[in-house]
């Protein structure tokens, strides 16, 4: 039998607002453990949440940019359930009244494109963070774990796909789009090593041209996007080969082992969980009418996928759309000053994401340090187009104008880079080279094409490489030929 | 036993300089430590850091500076409200010795309007029953008779305020908690309207039914108190933005042209008669004042008791989720969290909390919440919907605040269910977040005071104080429990 | 209408290390408490939205400011156990 894979994606992303979900203690990251805790985060007796508007606006634009509903009321549940990093033992969450649902995500595999239902985005508080200390620091062998609220009440954002991905490469290209996404609105840095972006699986199989859906079992620990592919991929073979020696998929959580290249089991909980959802007595609920929408809607910026379009538009092939799309908005808008004022768009778009963020490594430099506008760019491409400078020259003009050594006109003049392309100088110089090489002439006309090539070489070492090839070639064959 | 003063008396005497807040403090200290050892109104007292205040609350009055009608009044605080530093322990064992890093809302309103924090008062634990016998540190008596309850669970403030331990006190009201204990004790017990005081800082039992509201001697004080420690507080999300009443604005008014409901449901079985009698006789002496009594029926009453002791544990049970052996308080062994959480839980709690955590995790379990804890939200709407119904009739509603006068300390405590019915005339206007009070109006043939409920609709403080302030002056009831004091 | 009352899962959950003396006594308890309560379901009514405030009060806010946190020391000294900066449990049996 054929099997289709059939999987979805949890993504947590913890917004990067100044104060924390519930209370007004500082977010960030690799603070000293339990500096930024307050009554409220710790779960102090008599403490109260008080919802932050920021955050609540930061999931209004994720759910916009994912093409959701922003429901017009929604409220808080807590979640219940004990766990030693979760001061309340109850997370404040979202159950059957999320801010956003029902939207979607088109991501691109192999140049094709496919749609990812959204089932929800959901706003919650992130718990604190235990670290496990004894034996291998692994939890079954662990003596004792050391808890930090620091990271406790970090507003946190859940996106769940609908069960609409097919492949582990697509559940690949869907995180990594999701989180260009996040990063584009500017609501999370979604740092995968930073756990401020963090995924799980849900991973089935059934026969192909099947609707209904398999035992679900959900993957956990992928901390790169790369691992999320291979999890997922090993997955979907375990669960096939399983299925193809007459076992069955048990419905369960499993563990990914980065290093062996395998998932474990975790050892199951005793019972199902019951989480006892009931809508936050410390909270009221949210109206989020069409107005508040519409203003941030306002706000939302570019996303990548229709910056991707819009170049393509520009004339760029898929590849070079897809590199600029994902590129330092620095040097986006660079490229598209250039474009603006009249550059080819493949040529300016070749530069930014070739030679320009090649000598930005060299330096180690930041995009944003830059010495270069669209202008002076536009410049430097049409000076290559109309034959000023060479292409090789070219590179040296842009060095020159990355160094601060002015426009690349200028740089072009004080390096010595403009190309002879005077017409009668270089008619002369030809002829004198004609005249200094008899047998290239001869074996020319006696049908040995070649020889042009060594003649422009000649021609060229003549001018210091200064002289338009184009033209030489031209002027070349002109007076072999009288 | 010379009586205490007033809110309002003690104030005039500071101003006129005929005391001073030290000497306040100094006669309420004096009373606790003759009556405290017959009815253990308080868990701490923090002498020293009274003092302090007080001394300070005199050197302001001294320099001008009067910060109003609670300035140098001795105040009394339940022991669930969060005193930076002071121990606090919502009389419970997994609390104990615990000191808050920070001062709940209403102790930094009660600092700021000057008054004096006398201590800690004795509670059921973490708010939870009836007749303060459900606290970690003991029982608290009645004044009235030291065999009975106080009732509760703010028993330890209507008691301190009933000898004069105190001249005023805080307590909250979940079901009853406040009103219930005062009409116990023969002291004016009243809870505003949901979101109208500062929750931050009180230790949560059922988060959408708790308000804090003030005990004291007289209706004026009742409302002189409450307009301390009400008012919008940002960190607090269920707290009220708009525009409040002025309590005090119908004191005098009296009582005419207004109609006032008695409501059905609560009469009948298991109303002692002289509680009956009394309501009776008040509310014939309000109609001879010129209020139109209507009997009003608000059928949803019936099952209100039902809703109540499923919302509440249900909310109960996720609020003391926290209770785990972490980060504060009691921890019991174990060598895993698991075992840790569930010994120090197990260990921590009293019987009656251990139930009632028991009783909302499961109504709100898988499989059990819709016909529980969904039909108890169902029914608790229907209980707001009979209320809007009776107020298009009638401006306030009254009834007794409790079936009965003060019961026998143990008599209740083997049957949970008798317990839970002391609060059947309170409950519904936690239920539905209305302000209500009691206001003591007589003593049965044992010499046991009897309580007067005045309900009123949401902001309907003005109104409700309007008719409480002609309740007290018909009932002219003399608080004077015949506690004898036991000389330290 | 006797109410099934599985008083050791609930236990379970609500993380009450109970004798098998006493989860027999509060399940007797419950039973009766429950049975009580069970009169809520008399009530013939629609659902309903979910907002008990009596003032109905929503979008309650606060801005994006941060304030100062607690003094960790003070904090800590309120845990029964800590370590470097941290509060210190014995391990998880198991992962969330």
């Amino acid at each position: 039998m054929r099997w289709e894979p059939v999987i979805g994606i949890e993504v947590h992303v913890e917004l990067l607002t100044d104060s924390k979900m519930f209370c007004g203690c500082a977010v960030g990251f690799g603070a000293e453990p339990n500096t930024n805790v307050c009554p409220t985060c710790l779960g102090l007796p008599g403490a109260l949440p008080v919802t932050n508007r920021a955050a609540i606006e930061s999931i209004m634009a994720i759910g916009l940019a994912l093409n959701c509903e922003v429901s017009p009321r929604s409220v808080f549940h807590r979640k219940n359930y004990f766990y030693a990093d979760l001061p309340k033992n109850y997370q404040i969450s979202q159950f059957d009244n999320p801010v956003c649902t029902g939207g979607y995500l088109d991501v691109e595999v192999e140049g094709a494109s496919h749609r990812v239902g959204i089932e929800r985005a959901h706003m919650e508080e992130d718990t604190g963070k235990s670290t496990h200390v004894g034996a291998g620091g692994r939890i079954h062998a662990a003596e004792s774990t050391l808890l930090d609220f620091n990271r406790s009440g970090v507003p946190l954002v859940e996106i769940v796909s609908r069960p609409e991905i097919r492949s582990a490469e697509e559940a690949r290209a869907y995180a990594q789009e999701l989180r260009s996404v996040v990063v584009e609105l500017g609501v999370s840095d979604a740092r995968l090593e930073e756990g401020s972006m963090r995924f799980d699986a849900n991973v089935s199989i059934r026969p192909q041209g099947s609707t209904d859906l398999g035992t679900k079992v959900e993957v956990k620990n992928m901390n790169s996007f790369r691992s999320l592919e291979r999890a997922v991929e090993h997955e979907i073979a375990r669960q096939i080969g399983l299925v193809d020696s007459g076992g069955k998929v048990v419905m369960e959580t499993r563990h990914w082992d980065e290093e062996a290249g395998v998932t474990h089991s975790m050892r199951t909980k005793e019972g199902s969980s019951d989480y006892r959802y009931f809508v936050e007595p410390d909270l009221v609920p949210m109206v989020l009418d069409r107005e508040w929408v519409r203003q941030i809607q306002e706000t939302l910026p570019e996303l990548p996928a229709s910056r991707r379009e819009r170049y393509r538009r520009d004339g760029l092939g898929d590849a070079l759309a897809g590199v600029l799309a994902a590129a330092d908005p620095a040097l986006r808008h660079i490229y598209e000053d250039a474009v603006t004022v009249g550059a080819d768009p493949k040529a300016a778009a070749n530069w930014v994401t070739g030679d320009v963020i090649a000598w930005l490594r060299r330096r180690e430099l930041d995009p944003i340090e830059l010495q270069l506008d669209g202008a002076a760019l536009a410049e430097l491409v049409g000076m290559v187009g109309e034959g000023r400078i060479s292409s090789s020259a070219a590179k040296d003009v842009l060095d020159g104008v990355l160094s601060g050594e002015g426009r690349p006109a200028e740089v072009a003049e004080t390096r010595d880079l403009i190309q002879i392309s005077d017409r009668a100088s270089l008619e002369t110089l030809v002829a004198e080279v004609l005249a200094a090489n008899p047998k290239a002439v001869e074996g020319y006309r006696g049908g040995d094409e070649k020889v042009v090539g060594f003649l422009v070489g000649q021609v060229m070492r003549a001018t210091q490489g200064k002289a338009d090839p184009r033209m030489v070639d031209e002027l070349l064959r002109e007076q072999l030929l009288a | 036993m010379s009586p205490m003063p007033s809110v309002v008396e003690a104030g005039r005497w500071l101003r006129d300089g005929e005391t001073t807040a030290v000497r306040l403090l100094e006669g309420a200290l004096q009373r606790a430590a003759n009556c405290e050892a017959q009815i253990h109104a308080f868990l701490t007292i923090d002498r020293e850091r009274a003092l302090e205040t007080a001394a300070r609350a005199d050197a302001d009055l001294a320099d001008g500076i009067d910060r109003g009608p609670l300035h140098g009044i001795p105040i009394a605080l339940k022991d669930n409200m969060c005193t930076r530093g002071v121990e606090t322990t919502a009389a419970s064992q997994i609390l104990a010795g615990y000191r808050p890093p920070y001062d709940a809302t209403v102790v930094s309103r009660l600092g700021e309007g000057g008054a004096v924090v006398v201590g800690k008062t004795n509670l059921d634990e973490f708010a939870m029953g009836s007749s303060t016998e459900n606290s970690a540190y003991g029982p608290t008596f009645n004044p009235w008779d030291i065999t009975r309850v106080p009732g509760g669970s703010s028993g330890g403030s209507a008691a301190a305020v009933a000898v004069g331990s105190s001249v005023a006190a805080l307590g909250s009201d979940t079901g009853g908690s406040i009103r219930q204990p005062a009409a116990l004790c023969g002291v004016v017990g009243m809870k505003p309207t949901y979101g109208t005081v500062s929750r931050y800082g009180l230790i949560a039992f059922a988060s959408s039914l708790d308000q804090i509201g003030p005990l004291t001697r007289t209706v004026e004080d009742s409302a002189l108190t409450l307009e301390v420690i009400w008012g919008h507080d940002p960190l607090d999300a269920t707290s009220y933005s708009g525009d409040y009443p002025d309590p005090k604005a119908g004191l005098d008014r009296g009582v005419a042209g207004l109609r006032v409901g008695v409501v059905k449901e609560l009469s009948g079985e298991g109303y002692e008669p002289a509680v009956e009698s009394a309501m009776g006789e008040m509310v014939s002496r309000l109609e001879g004042a010129g209020v139109e009594v209507v009997e009003v029926s608000l059928p949803s009453f019936e099952i209100a008791l039902s809703a109540y002791y499923l919302i509440a544990p249900a909310e109960c049970s996720a609020n003391l989720a926290r209770f785990d052996g972490i980060r504060y308080g009691h921890r019991g062994q174990g060598s895993t969290t698991e075992g840790l959480m569930s010994r120090t839980r197990a260990e921590g709690f009293g019987p009656e909390v251990t139930r009632r955590i028991l009783l909302g995790t499961y109504a709100l379990s898988a499989g059990y919440y819709e016909a529980f804890y969904g039909q108890a939200q169902r029914v608790r709407a229907a209980i707001q919907e009979d209320f809007t119904r009776a107020y298009q009739q009638v401006d306030v509603l009254v009834s007794p605040t409790s079936p009965t006068v003060a019961f026998a300390a143990g008599e209740r405590t083997a049957n949970p269910l008798a317990m839970y019915l002391s609060d059947i005339c309170t409950i519904p206007s936690n239920l539905a977040g209305h302000p209500a009070i009691s206001v003591p109006v007589g003593l049965d043939s044992q010499g046991l005071p009897i309580g007067f409920q005045v309900m009123a609709p949401p902001l309907g403080e003005e109104v409700m104080y309007q008719v409480a302030a002609e309740v007290e002056r018909f009932a002219g009831f003399e608080l004077a429990p015949t506690l004898q004091e036991v000389a330290s | 209408m006797p109410v099934e009352i599985d008083i050791e899962h609930v236990a379970r959950l609500a993380r009450l290390d109970l004798s098998a003396e006493e989860l027999e006594g509060y399940k007797d308890q419950l039973g009766l408490i429950l049975e009580h309560a069970a009169r809520v379901q008399s009530l013939d009514a629609e659902p309903h939205a979910e907002n008990a405030h009596p003032l109905g009060l929503f979008n309650s806010f606060r801005d994006d400011v941060v304030l100062p946190s607690l003094d960790r020391d003070e904090v800590l000294a309120a845990a029964p156990e800590t370590a470097e900066g941290y509060f210190v449990v014995p391990p998880a049996m198991e992962g969330e």
